[in-house]
């Protein structure tokens, strides 16, 4: 009887847990990497969803046998069997070195085939030709160049939903990440190097973006939000910031580049052709850091470059 | 004069670090004073400052660690209650370039200097008993190794008044880390303090591998090492192969910051992306040198609790040498939103999950070792449990992260920081908990209060749950690591969660601490009489807790897989003790102040050349060789112990075996 009330207990305590814990994964839904704005982003979420759900038809018995052996085999139990010889069987071996590669195996083969389709440099297909955009990171604020537009764009960036998007990324002095999470892949940006990335926004939206990897002092508030907008919009928008602005000329470069926070959003009304190329090859050489830091000399807050 | 070093150093202008400061400052002086009043300074350096007894330094070790895990702790609440005060137009009260010191000093003491010693100290306890020898092979260099693993976690802890510590996170990835974005001296404080430190844990390491494969009691085969053991070696000899990759590293980076070389800049021809590769090159077999360990903790654990021997042993002791050869293979795991390609990021997606393998089959075991068991609920066991439920969980969450794609979604994310706490909190730390709880009474001599152990035990685990499930949670919701200010008020719920759950681990700590002083005032009730408290089955628990400076009056012989459980099975059945043995003189290493010097003139090194004040770097430097230099001269080496000595003591524990036999009839 006190079994019997304590399995109904245990059963009932379980599902009590389990919705818990479905209302906590549903809650983490709206606006995060579960809720995917992109081809992209829905393409690795449904990658990390089915290996997840692989590697849980093992774990959750596991953990479900960890708890009923001990429990079942404690020593106050008379009903169970002692077996102290019980110390090896072929079989079970067997089993216990199969099941987990099994898995692993089917794994590999999700991780082969996810790791070249979702491949960040791959091209997306459409039939639409893609928008291109060279991504700067500098301390601390992104730039992003739109050579076909001729335009730039600093801690914002406009897309055209529907278009895929086509980004090379460089650094102008630190490692950081750039990272919109509902359109998916997050990628290094290094000075010195070209990185590539493909994304697409399928509907228009005002998506969160950040840099995904600590780079100092001004790190936490480098984000930016990302507007995809109806192609139209997007031909209104490059327009007009042909209109005004200042000119992304390696002069302007270089006193941007100096490191400062809290870069309110503009747009350079033209780019000096050739400019991210020269980043990229350092012919516009890394920026600098902080004058100097605590030890022995005086502290320079960052953040007067503007 | 001084070098770099003037009144600037000091951060007068902040006062959590100088009120922190002064607080130890005052806890030290107190205790200083006390021993100084109590005239315990000759006990001290005598028995302990000076010993080269693997046991004495095993616990100094331990004692290290958990004075640094608390160290790191107090970092956790800085860091928790500064965020959850650091939401929009809220800035919290950390100004970036403190808090981002505070989370690189987190990882690293929390690594180098908690988890390290604390392991460390329990194979250097355990691993000779269990071996059934003396010693470990290099008794003094043991002594220098710990010595300057405390002068490196000296040298961290100085950077908290003195300058500034390292702004660049745990792993000093160039080129923030290079002179022209971290002029200050904090990644020189890193750098020199773990190259000190790491040049301890190389040697410990040499120390230990020597040991396991030299200095084995007669009849201890390979296949009859208990399994901590086993994963001592393995553990130790990735020491030995992975450390100097870290020391090469850390020497590079320093070239470049002192000398103006160019291996990680971005100017001349310098390659950042191969700092990454080679810190990670060190960086992933040191997460298996810290668990494997661990893993012989629990195997030890479960086999003793359930009263049968470990399930399926020489598969655990394949899977322990599996994981340490492809844990060489896993590296780029940790960059691979670097844009490597498909077929490079497949190949080390792949090669991580297989790990999975080994250690799914170690988990397998375990269950199986309960399985026809009889299974007691004492501490370490409830921590042996805990980890199973939460390793599975952090293992699960390892191999999400190891498919590429979905990494690209989560890499630097909470997730990812959830995952690996899952991993090392509930491998490492419950390991080190476990071991500690099961090994302290043959430490001591008498047992750890169980009520506040496993008043501890909940409060840890419970806590552990609640903050790195909202860790969890927040990193799907798109939060990374590392933000001083959060701008984003959909993560605000999860982070004050995180809170919350850190509140409750940090009265896990505090009932931790509880049980440690509780016991010491019980002390007569908790007694250990026999040496055997736990109704062990490996050799340390044939001698008395504490064990004697030789541990084994005559070398054991070995007959199986669990040499003391066998003969104390053999002895219950027989109703008598095995005959009494013919006792010989014993000679045993002497104390040598060596490591303590050597550490003393190494801390001045580093703190020099961080400093840039070069005289005082060769004074120390010539100080080192010269401390070398005499050892190596010396004459006396050992002492003895005379045969009435030796007698004397085992009969004492002879007589207190007569228990054990009374205890029960064979099963």
């Amino acid at each position: 009887m006190p079994v019997a009330m304590r399995s109904r207990f245990s059963r009932s305590g379980m599902r009590v847990c389990l919705a818990a814990g479905m209302v906590l994964v549903l809650s983490a839904c709206s606006g995060g990497i579960m809720d995917p704005a992109g081809p992209v982003a829905a393409g690795e979420r449904t990658i990390m969803l089915d290996a997840l759900a692989i590697m849980l038809a093992i774990v959750l018995p596991t953990m479900a046998a960890t708890v009923a052996f001990a429990w079942w085999y404690r020593a106050g139990n008379k009903r169970a069997t002692y077996r102290p010889d019980f110390v090896h069987s072929g079989r079970i071996e067997l089993i216990v070195w199969s099941i987990p590669l099994l898995t692993i195996m089917f794994l590999g083969g999700v991780i082969w085939v996810g790791s070249h389709r979702l491949d960040p440099a791959r091209p997306l297909e459409s039939r639409v030709r893609p928008l291109e955009v060279q991504v700067v990171s500098l301390d601390w604020k992104w730039l992003f160049i739109y050579p076909q537009q001729g335009v730039a764009s600093v801690n914002r960036l406009i897309i055209p939903a529907g278009v895929p998007v086509h980004f090379e990324l460089t650094s102008a002095s630190v490692l950081n990440t750039f990272f919109v999470h509902q359109l998916g892949s997050q990628i290094y940006t290094m000075n010195g190097m070209r990185s590539q990335l493909n994304l697409q926004a399928d509907r228009p939206g005002r998506y969160y973006g950040q840099s995904a990897h600590f780079s100092g002092d001004g790190f936490s508030d480098m984000n930016f939000w990302t507007m995809a907008v109806p192609v139209g919009q997007f031909n209104n928008w490059a327009a007009a910031a042909r209109g005004n602005g200042p000119v992304l000329s390696a002069a302007n470069y270089r006193q941007f580049a100096r490191q400062s926070q809290g870069v309110k959003p503009f747009t350079f009304r033209a780019v000096q052709p050739g400019l991210f190329d020269a980043v990229v090859r350092q012919q516009l050489p890394p920026a600098p850091g902080p004058e100097t830091g605590r030890g022995g000399h005086t502290m320079t807050s960052p953040g007067d470059a503007h | 004069m001084f070098g770099k070093l003037d009144w600037s150093a000091i951060p007068f202008d902040q006062p959590i670090p100088l009120i922190a400061a002064a607080a130890i400052g005052v806890i030290l002086a107190a205790v200083l004073g006390w021993i100084t009043v109590k005239g315990h300074w000759p006990y001290l350096w005598n028995e302990w400052i000076t010993s080269v007894d693997h046991k004495r330094i095993g616990v100094m070790y331990v004692m290290l660690g958990v004075v640094m895990l608390v160290r790191g702790f107090s970092d956790v609440m800085l860091m928790r209650t500064h965020q959850a005060a650091a939401f929009g137009a809220s800035q919290g009260y950390l100004p970036p370039e403190h808090y981002n010191q505070i989370f690189s000093a987190h990882g690293t003491i929390m690594i180098f200097f908690g988890s390290m010693p604390f392991i460390i100290g329990l194979m250097n306890f355990v691993v000779p008993l269990q071996l059934g020898v003396r010693d470990v092979a290099f008794p003094t260099l043991n002594s220098v190794s710990f010595w300057l693993t405390a002068s490196g976690a000296l040298l961290t802890n100085v950077s908290l008044v003195i300058g500034e510590f390292a702004r660049t996170g745990w792993l000093p990835y160039a080129p923030l880390s290079e002179t022209s974005y971290s002029p200050g001296v904090g990644v020189d404080y890193y750098l020199w303090a773990l190259q000190i430190a790491g040049v301890g844990t190389l040697m410990s390491g040499v120390n230990l591998v020597t040991t396991i494969l030299k200095m084995r009691a007669p009849g201890m085969g390979y296949l009859r090492m208990p399994m901590f053991c086993w994963t001592a070696l393995g553990s130790n000899m990735l020491i030995v192969a992975a450390f100097p990759i870290l020391t090469a590293t850390l020497a590079m980076l320093t070239l470049d910051r002192y000398l103006g070389f160019h291996f990680f800049t971005n100017e001349a021809g310098g390659n950042p992306m191969m700092f990454m590769n080679l810190i990670w090159a060190w960086g992933h077999p040191e997460v298996y040198i810290l668990v494997l360990p661990a893993f012989g903790i629990f195997s030890e654990v479960f086999s003793t609790f359930s009263s049968k021997p470990l399930f399926g042993y020489r598969s655990m002791v394949l899977a322990t040498l599996f994981i340490v050869v492809v844990s060489f293979t896993v590296w780029l795991h940790h960059f691979f939103t670097m844009g490597a390609g498909g077929d490079v990021n497949a190949f080390f997606g792949i090669s991580t999950s297989v790990i999975a393998v080994g250690t799914g089959v170690k988990v397998f075991n375990w269950l199986f070792t309960m399985y026809g068991g009889r299974v007691r609920f004492d501490t370490p066991m409830l921590w042996a449990l805990a980890f199973v439920l939460y390793f599975v969980v952090g293992g699960m969450t390892g191999v999400l992260l190891a498919v590429p794609p979905a990494d690209f979604l989560l890499h630097n994310s909470m997730f990812l920081v959830a995952h690996f706490h899952n991993v090392i909190v509930g491998g490492v730390i419950f390991g080190a908990m476990a071991g500690y709880e099961y090994w302290f009474p043959k430490a001591f001599g008498f047992r750890l209060d169980e009520g506040w152990g496993k008043l501890a035990f909940w409060l840890t685990v419970v806590g552990t749950v609640v903050v790195f499930g909202a860790f969890y949670i927040v990193g799907l919701e798109g939060m990374t690591r590392r933000l001083q200010h959060i701008d984003n008020l959909a993560w605000y719920d999860w982070i004050m969660v995180a809170l919350a759950g850190t509140l409750l681990i940090a009265g896990g700590v505090l009932a931790q601490i509880m049980q440690l002083v509780v016991s010491i005032r019980h002390r007569d009730r908790l007694r250990d009489e026999t040496g055997d408290p736990w109704d062990g089955r490996s050799l340390e628990w044939i001698t008395p807790s504490p064990p004697p400076v030789f541990n084994f009056p005559v070398l054991p012989d070995v007959h199986g897989e669990e040499a003391y459980w066998e003969i104390k099975q053999r002895a219950i059945e027989q109703q008598q003790l095995s005959e009494v043995p013919d006792y010989q003189p014993i000679e045993m290493p002497r104390n040598s102040p060596t490591g303590v010097i050597t550490a003393f003139f190494c801390t001045f090194v580093g703190f020099a050349l961080i400093w840039h004040i070069w005289w005082l770097a060769a004074l120390g430097l010539v100080g080192a060789y010269v401390t070398f230099v005499v050892f190596a001269w010396r004459d006396e080496v050992e002492f003895e112990i005379p045969a009435e000595e030796v007698e004397r003591i085992d009969r004492a524990r002879r007589e207190s075996r007569q228990v054990i036999l009374e205890r029960g009839a064979p099963a």
